[in-house]
């Protein structure tokens, strides 16, 4: 640790000094010498650490570029210089000057040397302006320490704790840091600085941590300090339970409402018309298509706009999938009415023609979606405990079509056809609904709604033509379950089958789950042979 | 044809009718000579070169088709005379070929690649003795019966909880799906004890005699035959008797038949366990022919292509889906090799036109024809 003054201490003499004198001072504090820079670039590994160490701590803006541009590969030396590559120029690394470095050498990193750095860069963060950035790399200090302690590290943690830096961090990051250093604190050999380290750990429930206190209270011998232990450790199962059911419930939600997406397009088709569309599930993947052509055109017509190709993407893909159903309704399924099981055939017959016409057009490989950067990484509701934003917004999106779909049939004219054909079809027909018509609409509007699923599949798993296959019999089960004519039925039913699945899956694994579900699912039949939720009386 | 193709839809067969006229017992015993003889003659002492020669691979081809003609017939029976559509059927059919299959492994013996008496792969995935479940895989005549109760037992569990709350149409037919997706999910699983993705392959004996060999195939190939020929006459004798009037009659107005004082589930139940267990012989008949048995066997798709065989052949009557199976299978085997790309698109439009202008399949439109001809003679 070189610098026996800090940039606080400089900016008072700065104020009180001369400037002549100042300049002096500053330059000589600030420097960053020849020779250090080249102990930083050249050498065996382990001095190149010690210096990269002493200069992380210094306070010359030079050592700092040096440090990051070394992060980032771009140091270059040349007969004892050290340059840095910017911009294909230039630079002197000790004094900043513009220098020719043609026939210059890259220096060697290796992973040793890379980790070191890493942790000099999240250690610079530390001191930039930015919260976000400092609660970043506090973090990174803090996982560090978790993994591989490092005296060098819990110094550098110390000091930037400590006044005046510790007054610049933010609250988040300088809890974190407390909590690194509390890390260090529990192998101390005061014993109320461990009571006061197992305090702060508590707060963070990670199973790290809770090894590390485990750790800790296998080879403790003091009465407090295991208290404080037991007490910690206590408190991290209970955080960490917790964790766990809320993400169980999460995910299920997050399922459901997947299964709600694929499965409220049939659930509307198979209530209207009784029967059974297997194209289902290639509508859901039209509609996945239709995403990833607009995602296509995005890229190369408009990249400035590309965030935002989902929302371009939600229209097109219900008219696509719409369009596609309502062609199968007018041209297979209407001429079948009151023959459900070859329906159900020649449903299944159009799904394998579509399936081999996506796999002729764009090729039987899976295409490439990229989710825009704003649905990318996750929201930290709890202490080990991450939120996906992409699984988040599709819960948000499966609300949105559901309340979409319960407007459109409760308050629009439309809607009131289908519920009349729904309940009782020679009787709307004779009130003079035209049926046909009502048929075609609503047929396409499902279809439409497996698009709109399609959109949202896009963005979760692999897009390829068999990708409806998948989700088939899963919105099968969905609608056998919930019965028909409410959407409420459907909604509970997916809800259900969600959380219900994630759960078993989180002591039987995934497969086990799926197959007990359908178990479950032939069991329930029997005490309810037209769903959970189907209408009683006539009207069903 | 005979009068065989006739679809029974019209309750015009009396219950005192004979079985089989005399024309149709005589294209009985054609079809049974064909198989038995003229097929195994043809393969066996005909040189290769000769016109008439049929090669090993037709024989192969024909064996597996007519093991697929057992299934199609199995579920013309119930889809087309007590109008229950199953789309599960490749279940039962694969669980008869992991009956057979498992004891072609136990005859492996310590042949395999680690010379251990366990099947290979349950060395491979370190199992030390065989789950009880297959106990008595190394015996010939219990394989033969579990090929019938094994599939039969779970058609008669599924069916008796399905009947009895009144499963019917689509929804019956959307469970069926389910239940061989969550089948063949659990035999993908390594640590069930059936084999995994793999399954079961690199047989070589039956019996103790060698099955690749031109002899065997031409035996199996016969025995399949005659098989089918067996549930013909089976499905025959259970339509014409009273036991068919009733499953008509429920197939056209359950509650009808209900109010005249039947119970349904009985006649359903059977049926449908009768046609389990035809489709779980078929599948220990195709197992030894084709080598291997994994439980793709039991993907959804393989079990309502088996529908389109029945729906394409004409699924009111019996012989329909045993022509169907043979037309569909070998439109397959010349266009998966010959356009590939084409496959699904004919699979597909079968599927559609089949439904829209061939409701009753092959059958309807050669019985169609047959009317319309004495119409004219007439």
């Amino acid at each position: 640790m070189s610098g026996p003054t800090t940039p606080f201490a400089c900016r008072r003499h700065l104020g009180w000094c001369l400037l002549l004198l100042c300049a002096l001072w500053s330059a000589a504090a600030h420097a960053l010498s020849p020779e250090d820079a080249w102990m930083l670039a050249e050498g065996d590994t382990a001095t190149r650490i010690e210096a990269l160490n002493r200069l992380a701590v210094s306070d010359s803006p030079r050592a700092h570029e040096l440090i990051r541009a070394l992060a980032r590969e771009a140091v270059q030396v040349q007969s004892q210089q050290v340059l840095i590559v910017d911009n294909g120029r230039w630079i002197d690394a000790s004094t900043g000057a513009a220098v020719d470095g043609t026939g210059a050498v890259a220096v060697m990193l290796n992973n040793r040397l890379r980790n070191a750095l890493e942790l000099s860069l999240a250690v610079l963060d530390l001191f930039d302006p930015d919260p976000v950035r400092q609660q970043a790399a506090a973090q990174r200090l803090r996982e560090s320490q978790l993994t591989r302690p490092d005296p060098v590290l819990a110094g550098q943690i110390e000091r930037a704790l400590s006044p005046p830096y510790g007054q610049r961090l933010a609250a988040p990051a300088r809890q974190a840091l407390e909590q690194a250093q509390a890390v260090v604190w529990l192998g101390s050999a005061d014993a109320p600085q461990r009571v006061a380290a197992a305090q702060v750990l508590a707060e963070l429930a990670q199973p790290l941590v809770r090894n590390r206190l485990a750790e800790q209270l296998e080879r403790e011998s003091d009465p407090a300090v295991q208290q404080a232990l037991h007490a910690a450790l206590a408190s991290i199962d209970r955080t960490l339970a917790l964790a766990e059911v809320v993400r169980q419930v999460f995910t299920g939600i997050s399922l459901g409402s997947i299964l709600l997406l694929v499965a409220l397009g049939l659930a509307i088709t198979y209530g209207l018309l009784g029967v059974i569309n297997m194209a289902h599930g290639e509508l859901i993947m039209i509609g996945a298509y239709a995403t990833f052509m607009v995602h296509a055109l995005f890229q190369q017509f408009l990249p400035g706009w590309f965030e935002w190709y989902l929302l371009a993407a939600l229209p097109v893909a219900f008219m696509a999938a719409a369009l596609v159903g309502a062609l199968m309704e007018h041209g297979v399924i209407r001429w079948l009415y009151g023959r459900p099981l070859e329906t159900l055939l020649a449903t299944w017959g159009l799904s394998l023609i579509l399936i081999q016409l996506v796999r002729s057009t764009f090729g039987a490989q899976n295409v490439a979606v990229v989710s825009p950067q704003w649905m990318s990484g996750g929201i930290e509701v709890m202490s080990g405990l991450t939120l996906p934003w992409n699984r988040i917004f599709i819960i948000a999106f499966a609300a949105a079509v559901v309340i979409g779909v319960a407007l459109f049939i409760s308050r629009t004219r439309m809607g009131l056809f289908v519920r009349g054909v729904t309940q009782n079809r020679p009787m709307a027909a004779c009130m003079g609904v035209n049926t046909a018509r009502v048929d075609t609409l609503a047929f396409a509007f499902g279809s439409g709604i497996a698009g709109l699923a399609g959109v949202a599949v896009s963005q979760i798993g692999n897009v390829a033509p068999d990708l409806g296959q998948q989700y088939i019999i899963d919105s099968f089960m969905v609608v056998v379950l919930g019965g028909v004519g409410q959407l409420a039925g459907t909604v509970y039913a997916a809800m259900g089958l969600g959380v219900v699945n994630k759960f078993i899956e989180g002591w039987a694994g995934a497969v086990l789950a799926k197959i007990a579900v359908l178990v479950l699912i032939i069991l329930i039949i029997q005490k309810r042979p037209q769903g959970l939720f189907a209408l009683k009386g006539r009207s069903a | 044809m005979t009068d065989m193709t006739r679809p029974d839809f019209h309750g015009i067969n009396m219950p005192s009718k004979p079985l089989f006229s005399r024309a149709g017992w005589a294209a009985m015993l054609v079809a049974a000579v064909l198989l038995c003889v003229v097929v195994p003659v043809l393969n066996l002492w005909l040189p290769a070169d000769h016109a008439l020669h049929v090669s090993d691979f037709m024989v192969g081809l024909l064996g597996k088709i007519l093991t697929y003609a057992i299934c199609a017939l199995a579920i013309g029976m119930i889809w087309g005379q007590a109008g229950i559509l199953s789309l599960g059927h490749g279940l039962f059919f694969a669980l008869g070929g992991y009956v057979m299959g498992m004891y072609l492994m136990r005859q492996i013996g310590a042949d395999g690649v680690y010379g251990s008496a366990l099947p290979d792969f349950m060395v491979f995935l370190g199992w030390t003795e065989l789950p009880w479940y297959w106990a008595l895989s190394h015996s010939f005549v219990a394989t033969l019966l579990l090929v019938v109760l094994v599939p039969g037992a779970l058609a008669f569990v599924f069916g008796y909880l399905a009947f009895r709350s009144r499963i019917t149409g689509v929804y019956f037919s959307i469970i069926t799906q389910a239940l061989t997706l969550a089948a063949m999910l659990l035999f993908f699983r390594n640590e069930t004890g059936f084999g995994g993705n793999n399954g079961f392959t690199d047989f070589r004996r039956i019996l103790g005699f060698p099955l690749a060999t031109a002899e065997m195939r031409v035996i199996l190939f016969a025995l399949s035959g005659i098989t089918l020929l067996g549930c013909v006459l089976l499905a025959r004798w259970l339509l014409l008797s009273k036991f068919g009037r009733v499953l008509y009659a429920i197939r056209d107005s359950e509650s009808r038949v209900m109010f005249c004082g039947y119970n349904p589930l009985p006649y359903k139940l059977s049926i449908w366990v009768i046609s389990a267990a035809m489709c779980g012989v078929a599948g220990a008949l195709y197992v030894p022919q084709v080598g291997i048995i994994n439980p793709s066997e039991m993907s959804p798709a393989n079990s309502i292509e088996m529908a389109i065989w029945a729906a394409v052949g004409g699924r009111a009557s019996l012989i329909g889906p045993i022509v169907g199976a043979f037309v569909v299978n070998g439109a397959k085997s010349v266009l998966t090799v010959s356009f590939p790309e084409f496959w699904l698109f004919f699979l597909g439009a079968l599927f559609i036109v089949v439904t829209l202008f061939m409701p009753n399949g092959l059958a309807g439109v050669a019985h169609q024809a047959w009317a319309k001809l004495r119409r004219v003679r007439a």
